[in-house]
C-alpha cells in the first residue's frame, strides 16, 4: 500500500450482508441452469462463465446496493462478454429476465445473444469485442463523480482483456482521474482463446504488479472463493484509486472434463456429458 | 472553424452541465481553453489514448452525459475505429466526435495526418450521423444541433482556420439532413460541403460569369442523405457539378449519380473529390487540393467554364 493510507468506511458496508455459503448454493444453481441452457444449443459460452460464476455472484450479491430488484445505483459492466450467462442466470433470479428469455436464447425470436446487449434489461453496456469494457467502465465511474452521485462500477475482464491496449490506456485514466469508485475483477483462468497464456505469453504475469505500476491499488485472491473475493473489496483502503481483484479461476471450473480444456471456451456438452457435468457439480456441492 | 466549434461548445457548456469535452493530446483551441479553465472537470485529456477516448465518451453518455470526443481527424475516427462502432455506434449513443482537419487540411504534416477518406468510413457505420458544414456559421448551427440532439452518435467534420464565411446571406437557415441553397438559380446546380466549398463558390462564380444562373447547395448533411433534395435539384437543373474534399469511394459524387440513375434524371452530372491514392505532396491546403485535382482553373478548364 501506498504511503499515508488511511481507512475509512467502506462505501460496501450498505450492501448487504453477504453469506459465503449461501454464494456456493446460488453458484450451483447459476452452473446447473447454465448447463440446462447448454442443452438447447450448440455451441455457448459454458467455461468462460464457470470461471467466474463466484466473481459475478459476489459482485450482485455482496457488492451492488440495489433499490428494488434490477435497480441498482451501482453498474455492473461483463467486459468479458462470454462470461454473460451467468450473468443472465443471475438476472433471471432476480426476476429481472424471465425464464422465457432463457429459454429463447440465442433465437431469432428471442432477445439474448452469445454475448450481452445493452438494449436488453439488466445489461449496462454490450460487450463481446474484448477490451472495450474497462474503457466504458472508466466513463461510467467519472460521469458519477461528475454528477455528484456514489454510484460504484464493477467490471469483470478476462486475463486475455489485459493483453489488449486499450485496457491499459484506461487503467491509466483511471487512476489519472482517482476513481476510486471502479473496482475491476479480472478472471484469470490462464487461457485465452488459442492457448494456455502462462506459456504463449510469460511477460504477461505477474499482473496484479503491472496494475500497480498503473496506480492502482489492488489484491490477489482463489477466485471461486467467494469470501476471498467479498472481502478483498470491503476490506480495501480508499486512497483516490481504483482498485483491482486478480482472481485466480479455473476455466470451467466444477466440470472435470472442462477444466482447463479450451474446445469447451465454445461447445455444448452432449446429453451423456450434461449428466456427467450434474453429478460432478452435485458431488461437490457447489 | 475550430475556433467557431470553441466558442459555441464553450457558450453551451456555461449552461449545461452535461456538456463534456474528452480530447486526445490536442491544444484546446480558442475557447476550449477557457473551457478548461472554468470547468475542468468537464474537460478530459486522455493523452496520447484515442481508444479510452471513445470508451469514456460511451460510459459518460450510457450515465447521462453528453460528451464531445474531439481531436484531429484522423485520430477520432480512424485510430479508435472499432470503438466508435461497437461502443458509440452500436450502443447508439449520443456522443458527437469531432474530428478537426478532415480531407487534407494539415496540408504539411503528410499523409498520416489526412483524413481523406473519412467520409466513406463514417457514413458506412449504422447510426452515426455525419455532418460537414460549409463555413463557420453553420458550424455554429451543427454544433447547436449536436448538443442538443438525442437520436445517437454524430460525426462533425470540421476544417481548421480561416474559411471564409458563405451563407451569410443563404435564403432559408440550417437544417439538419437537409440540403441548403447557399444561392438559387436555374441552370447548374453546384454541391458541396466542407471547407471546398470556398473553392465550389468560385466555381460558381465561373459560371455566373458566362450568363448562366447558379444553385451553389451546400450539403453539410452527408447522412442522413437529403434524397429527395438531391433529387429535385437533379430534375430542376440542367448542369449538377459535386465539389467535395473526400476520397471518391462512397462520396457524394457516386451517391448523386445514384440518385439520378434510381430517379431518372437528364442532367449533365460532373463530380469532382480527392483522389483515391495517397499523395507525397507538402503545401498549404489549397496546394494539397490542387495536387489531388480540386484547383479552380482545373476545374473550370474541365467544366468548360475557364
Amino acid at each position: 500500500m501506498r504511503p499515508n493510507a488511511r481507512h475509512s468506511a467502506t462505501p460496501e458496508t450498505d450492501a448487504p450482508p453477504f453469506d459465503p455459503a449461501a454464494a456456493r448454493q446460488r453458484c450451483l444453481r447459476y452452473r446447473k441452469r447454465i448447463l440446462d441452457i447448454s442443452q438447447q444449443v450448440t455451441a455457448l459460452h459454458v467455461a468462460p462463465a464457470f470461471s467466474c460464476t463466484e466473481i459475478v455472484d459476489a459482485i450482485y450479491h455482496g457488492l451492488m446496493r440495489w433499490d428494488t430488484p434490477g435497480r441498482s445505483p451501482d453498474v455492473f459492466v461483463m467486459s468479458k462478454g462470454h462470461g454473460c450467462l451467468v450473468q443472465y442466470v443471475i438476472l433471471e433470479e432476480m426476476g429481472v429476465l424471465q425464464p422465457d428469455d432463457l429459454a429463447l436464447y440465442c433465437r431469432p425470436e428471442g432477445r439474448l445473444g452469445a454475448h450481452p446487449d445493452v438494449e436488453t434489461p439488466g445489461i449496462e453496456a454490450s460487450t463481446g469485442s474484448l477490451g472495450h469494457g474497462m474503457g466504458m467502465a472508466v466513463g461510467m465511474a467519472y460521469a458519477e463523480k461528475l454528477q455528484g452521485r456514489d454510484g460504484r462500477v464493477f467490471v469483470v475482464l478476462s486475463d486475455g482483456e489485459c493483453q489488449s491496449g486499450s485496457t491499459w490506456e484506461a487503467a491509466m485514466m483511471a487512476a489519472n482521474l482517482g476513481l476510486d469508485n471502479l473496482v475491476a475483477f479480472i478472471d484469470m483462468n490462464d487461457f485465452s482463446g488459442l492457448e494456455r497464456m502462462s506459456e504463449a505469453h510469460p511477460a504477461f504475469h505477474p499482473l496484479l504488479e503491472k496494475f500497480h505500476a498503473f496506480g492502482w491499488d489492488g489484491a490477489e485472491v482463489e477466485g471461486h472463493d467467494a469470501r476471498q473475493i467479498h472481502e478483498a473489496v470491503t476490506a480495501r483502503l480508499f486512497e483516490a484509486a481504483p482498485f483491482v481483484v486478480v482472481c485466480r479461476t479455473v476455466k470451467g471450473k466444477g466440470v472435470s472434463y472442462m477444466e482447463h480444456v479450451p474446445i469447451w471456451h465454445y461447445r455444448s456438452p452432449s446429453a451423456a456429458e450434461y449428466e456427467q457435468a450434474l453429478a460432478e457439480l452435485a458431488e461437490v456441492g457447489g | 472553424m475550430r475556433n467557431k466549434f470553441a466558442d459555441v461548445f464553450y457558450e453551451l457548456g456555461k449552461v449545461d452541465p452535461k456538456l463534456c469535452i474528452v480530447v486526445a493530446d490536442i491544444s484546446p483551441a480558442g475557447s476550449i481553453s477557457r473551457f478548461r479553465t472554468e470547468f475542468p472537470q468537464r474537460f478530459v485529456n486522455t493523452g496520447v489514448a484515442e481508444q479510452v477516448m471513445i470508451g469514456m465518451c460511451a460510459g459518460m453518455a450510457l450515465r447521462g452525459l453528453r460528451p464531445f470526443a474531439y481531436t484531429i481527424a484522423t485520430f477520432v475516427l480512424f485510430r479508435p475505429f472499432e470503438f466508435v462502432r461497437d461502443d458509440l455506434c452500436y450502443q447508439n449513443l449520443p456522443v458527437t466526435i469531432v474530428g478537426i482537419g478532415g480531407g487534407v487540411t494539415y496540408s504539411t504534416l503528410g499523409g498520416t495526418h489526412h483524413a481523406q477518406e473519412d467520409i466513406a468510413i463514417a457514413t458506412a457505420i449504422p447510426n452515426m450521423a455525419v455532418i460537414a458544414p460549409s463555413d463557420p456559421a453553420e458550424v455554429e448551427d451543427a454544433t447547436r444541433w449536436c448538443a442538443q440532439q438525442t437520436c445517437g452518435p454524430v460525426y462533425l467534420r470540421l476544417g481548421k482556420a480561416g474559411e471564409p464565411v458563405l451563407t451569410a446571406g443563404a435564403p432559408e437557415p440550417w437544417q439538419f439532413g437537409k440540403l441548403r441553397y447557399i444561392t438559387r438559380g436555374q441552370d447548374v446546380c453546384i454541391l458541396t460541403y466542407g471547407p471546398v466549398a470556398k473553392l465550389a463558390s468560385q466555381l460558381a462564380e465561373r459560371f455566373r460569369e458566362r450568363g448562366e444562373s447558379v444553385s451553389l447547395i451546400s450539403a453539410h448533411t452527408l447522412k442522413p442523405l437529403d434524397e429527395d433534395g438531391i433529387i429535385a435539384a437533379l430534375k430542376a437543373h440542367a448542369r449538377v457539378v459535386v465539389v467535395e474534399e473526400t476520397a471518391p469511394t462512397a462520396s457524394l459524387g457516386r451517391r448523386v449519380k445514384e440518385l439520378a440513375w434510381q430517379c431518372g434524371a437528364t442532367c449533365r452530372i460532373d463530380a469532382f473529390s480527392l483522389q483515391d491514392r495517397f499523395i507525397h505532396c507538402y503545401g498549404d491546403h489549397a496546394e494539397l487540393l490542387a495536387a489531388h485535382g480540386l484547383e479552380l482553373g482545373a476545374l473550370s478548364a474541365q467544366l468548360g467554364v475557364s
